[in-house]
Formats: structure tokens, sequence, C-alpha cells
């Protein structure tokens, strides 16, 4: 998920870059670059959500070893 | 103008740096203090190294030899083309324009690397924060520094695209700060909490900060040095008059006011008393937003620009610390990139631009916002992932127990006084 969230934010800021070269008005300009910084927050809501993702299974995997261990502590 | 006043402001910037050191020692824990003072003298020494080394010849200067790659008959400036180790760089009178953005450059990328130290705190292994910064100072940094201060496509998109005066950053809201800022974010995610950060319910535990009086102090240091990186950057890249720098002074003392009175008004509504280390963070997040308009704005705007920094700053630290499962003990994150940013943007909002430019302008702060967010952090994550596959960034579970200073340092900050009583507490 935070790979696909990095590839998005590189997407979005190819539109920029595109939206640049290829778009002579302001108004498209900025239509595109608006449309590409959109796709950067996209992306940078899929690695947040990676992020709690991977955070959440770490703490119920840890909390799984403590119950298998008998308690606090128990797996060191 | 004289070189002796933007050598005089380069001069200053350690003091931004040493007061980022004390505000991430302070904001940390007891046991991990040292670790944190001497991770920032390495940084700022790996820094300089570094950058002398390969760095400088990627940055350039505006005039200097770069590389450009052309498409659609548009000339991207992208990478300066200047020989490694400063070779054949002058020290005489004909070429002191060149080394005085040398030596600001050492010292400006010095406190950006400085910055990812906070969001690392108490878990960041010195030899792993020695060569992260390497790879920042090395590539990162002049990548980006050339784009906006030596003569990049982002300093010429008023030229190419007709977008304004190109990218505004005079401070470095964005090439320092945001860069750090964003560098700060991937570590943070790769490292991952503090053991007992967040409990098995996922709940966050109050790790508090053990010295608010080195935080505070660092906050004062801070300024010192972000009125002579602000004005060195001024001088140096924008050829600013000695009168601006009055203004770049004020704008400077203004944001950090304002935003440190904002985040202190902000937790005293929340939380029924104010905060001091969120207001530390809002007077810091102050000072990064000022950075990239500081030449241009009036002294309302400023205050603005500050307000609206340090307001955000203690939701933002809220946002990563419980919603978002980042340990950030630092606040860098929001601090740095999120001021950092906000401060790109605004000096697009609120500079003085020539009359019909305002769009435009705001357009090239965005083209840059999205160069951050779109360039900087995803290589950045993927240099430092690389780095911690090749060999774990983090330091080892009884590490992160005994804290970094006995760990890594063989000693403790504070032999005399301090005993944890939870290092005897079965585990």
């Amino acid at each position: 998920m935070k790979l696909a969230g990095c590839l998005l934010l590189l997407s979005g800021w190819m539109i920029v870059l595109v939206a640049l070269v290829l778009l002579p008005g302001l108004a498209a300009r900025a239509a595109f670059i608006g449309a590409g910084i959109a796709v950067e927050i996209l992306g940078l809501a899929l690695i947040a959500r990676g992020q709690v993702n991977q955070e959440k299974q770490a703490q119920a995997l840890t909390q799984s070893i403590r119950g298998m261990s008998g308690g606090f502590g128990g797996f060191r | 103008m004289s070189l002796l006043l933007p050598l005089f402001a380069i001069m200053l910037i350690p003091f931004a740096a040493a007061g980022l050191g004390l505000i991430h020692a302070g904001l940390g824990r007891s046991r991990s203090a040292a670790h944190a003072l001497l991770a920032t003298l390495c940084v700022l020494a790996v820094t300089a190294i570094v950058f002398i080394l390969v760095g400088f010849a990627w940055t350039g200067y505006n005039g200097g030899r770069s590389y450009s790659a052309i498409t659609a008959g548009v000339a991207w400036n992208w990478i300066g083309a200047g020989p490694y180790m400063i070779g054949g760089a002058g020290f005489d009178d004909a070429s002191a324009p060149v080394a005085i953005r040398l030596c600001f450059h050492i010292f400006a990328v010095g406190l950006a690397g400085v910055i990812a130290i906070g969001a690392g705190a108490d878990r960041w292994r010195l030899g792993a924060i020695c060569i992260s910064t390497a790879i920042f100072a090395g590539i990162l940094y002049p990548l980006f520094a050339h784009w906006v201060w030596g003569g990049g496509w982002l300093a010429q998109l008023g030229v190419t695209f007709g977008l304004g005066s190109g990218m505004i950053d005079a401070g470095g809201s964005a090439v320092v700060q945001s860069t750090g800022g964003l560098t700060a974010l991937a570590i943070a995610c790769l490292l991952g909490p503090r053991r007992g950060k967040y409990g098995a319910d996922g709940m966050a535990t109050a790790i508090p900060g053990h010295n608010i009086v080195l935080v505070l102090f660092g906050c004062i240091l801070a300024l010192v040095g972000w009125t002579g990186l602000n004005s060195a950057g001024v001088m140096i890249f924008y050829a600013a008059s000695s009168g601006r720098i009055v203004l770049v002074v004020i704008d400077t003392l203004l944001a950090a006011s304002a935003a440190a009175l904002a985040a202190l008004a902000v937790t005293r509504f929340r939380f029924g008393k104010p905060d001091a280390t969120l207001t530390a963070n809002g007077w810091v997040a102050g000072l990064v937003a000022s950075s990239a308009g500081c030449a241009f704005l009036a002294p309302s705007a400023a205050i603005f620009i500050g307000l609206i920094a340090g307001g955000v700053v203690p939701y933002a630290v809220e946002l990563f610390e419980l919603k978002l499962f980042v340990d950030d003990p630092g606040g860098s994150i929001s601090v740095h990139a999120g001021a950092g940013l906000w401060g790109t943007l605004a000096a697009g909002l609120f500079a003085a631009v020539a009359p019909g430019m305002r769009g435009p302008q705001i357009l090239a702060q965005l083209v840059g916002v999205s160069t951050l967010l779109g360039f900087v952090l995803p290589v950045a994550y993927g240099a430092n992932w690389l780095l911690h596959k090749i060999g774990s960034q983090r330091v080892d579970r009884d590490g992160d127990y005994q804290g970094m200073d006995i760990r890594e340092l063989g000693a403790g900050a504070y032999p005399e006084f301090v005993v944890h009583s939870d290092e005897f507490v079965p585990r």
C-alpha cells in the first residue's frame, strides 16, 4: 500500500510537469496542477493508510505473542 | 554589497542547528540526551564533508555549469555540473560570490540534516544517522537546492513558463525545512514507534520530554540562527539590499511570535493549560513558515502566516501521533514539513509581486510544493528503505529500554542522578 502511495505521489508530480509543458493557458495549467496535487494527496492518504495498518498488525502480533507466553514481556 | 554581511549572517546559522539539537534532546528521553546532541554534531560534520566532496558540484549556482534536458523546446536545467571536491574553486575576490554560496550551503544542508534526528529520537542508530545523512547531503539536498537556488528549472519557471518570478524560497522553507521534514517523515515511518509508545489496544502512551528548559532555550537559539539563515539566503540568492534585511529580521520574529502565541492559545483552549512543548513547536513552525517569503512580506502577512503555522501545529502533532501511529518525539514532521510546505505556498499568496502576477506566482509555488511531495518524499523514503533493508537503522530491543546513551555511547548524559526504575522491571 505504501508503494502504491509513493507511485501516486510520483504520478501526481508527473501530471504537474506535463501540464506545464503541454498546456499553454493559465487556467488549464492551474486546473491540471491542482489535479496533480490532488493525486499526490491521494498518495499521501494511501501511505497513511498503509502506515496505520502496519502498526495495527504489529500491535496485534505483539498481543498474540504475549498471550501465548502467558503475560507481559514473557517472550523475552 | 560587501560579502562581510552575508558571511556574518551565515555564521549565525549554527545557532539554529544548536537550537534544534537542544529541542530534540529535551523532547527525547533523558537516557538518550547525549546521543541526540552527538548525532547533531555528527550530522553537521557529515553534511559538511559530503557536500564539499560531491554536493556542491550538483548544487551549482546561477550562471554556473549545469546539465539541461530539452523537452518540447524547453530546457529543464536539472543538475549542476561543477567539479567534484570543489575542484578549481577559487577563494580570491573574483570568486567570492561563488565561495559565499558554497559557505551558505554547507551550513544550510547541515541544518536540514539535523531535522530528521527529532523524528528518529530514542531509536535511530548513530551509524545509520551518518549514512542516511550522507545520502541526503550528497544527493537529495543538492538536487532540490539546484532547482531552486542554483538556477534550476523551478527557479526558471517564470522565464520558461511565465509563472511569476519562478519559485520563491528566500530562506529555505522548501529547500532546507521541507526536504528535512519530509526525510524525517520517511525515517519515522521506517523506524516505527518507540517501544511502549502504543499499548496493545492501540492507545498512545505519553512519553514526556525530559527537559523542557533545554527545549525553550533551544527556541531562543533557533531565532538567532533563523535570522541569519533568512538574511543570508535573501542576500545571496535574491541580491537584497541592506534595508531589506531589516524587514527579513522583523518578519522572522513576527512570524515566530504569532505562531508561538497561536500554539499557546490552542493548547490552553484544548487542554486547560498552555503546553510548553507544543508552544515551542509552534515557535519553530513560525520560523520555518517565515523563511520562504521573509523578504517580500508585509509584517501583517508575516503575522498571519505565523498564526496559521502555530495554530495548526498542535493538531498536526496529534494527527501523526494518535491517528497515524507515527512516533515523532521532536515534532519534526509537523514543524518542518508541515510549516515548510505552508510557508512555501504562503510566499505565493502574500509576497509582493508585479500586478497581474499573483496567480502565476501561486502556481509556481504550487509546482514547488508538488515537487517536494512527488519527488523529495518518495526519493527520501526509497533511499532510507533501501538502507533499512541492508542493515537495520533502528536500535535493537535492549537498546530501546536501556536508552541510546548507554547502548551506543556507553555512558549516560546524567550519570550522577538518573535512575530508570523501569529498567529493572521484568519484561
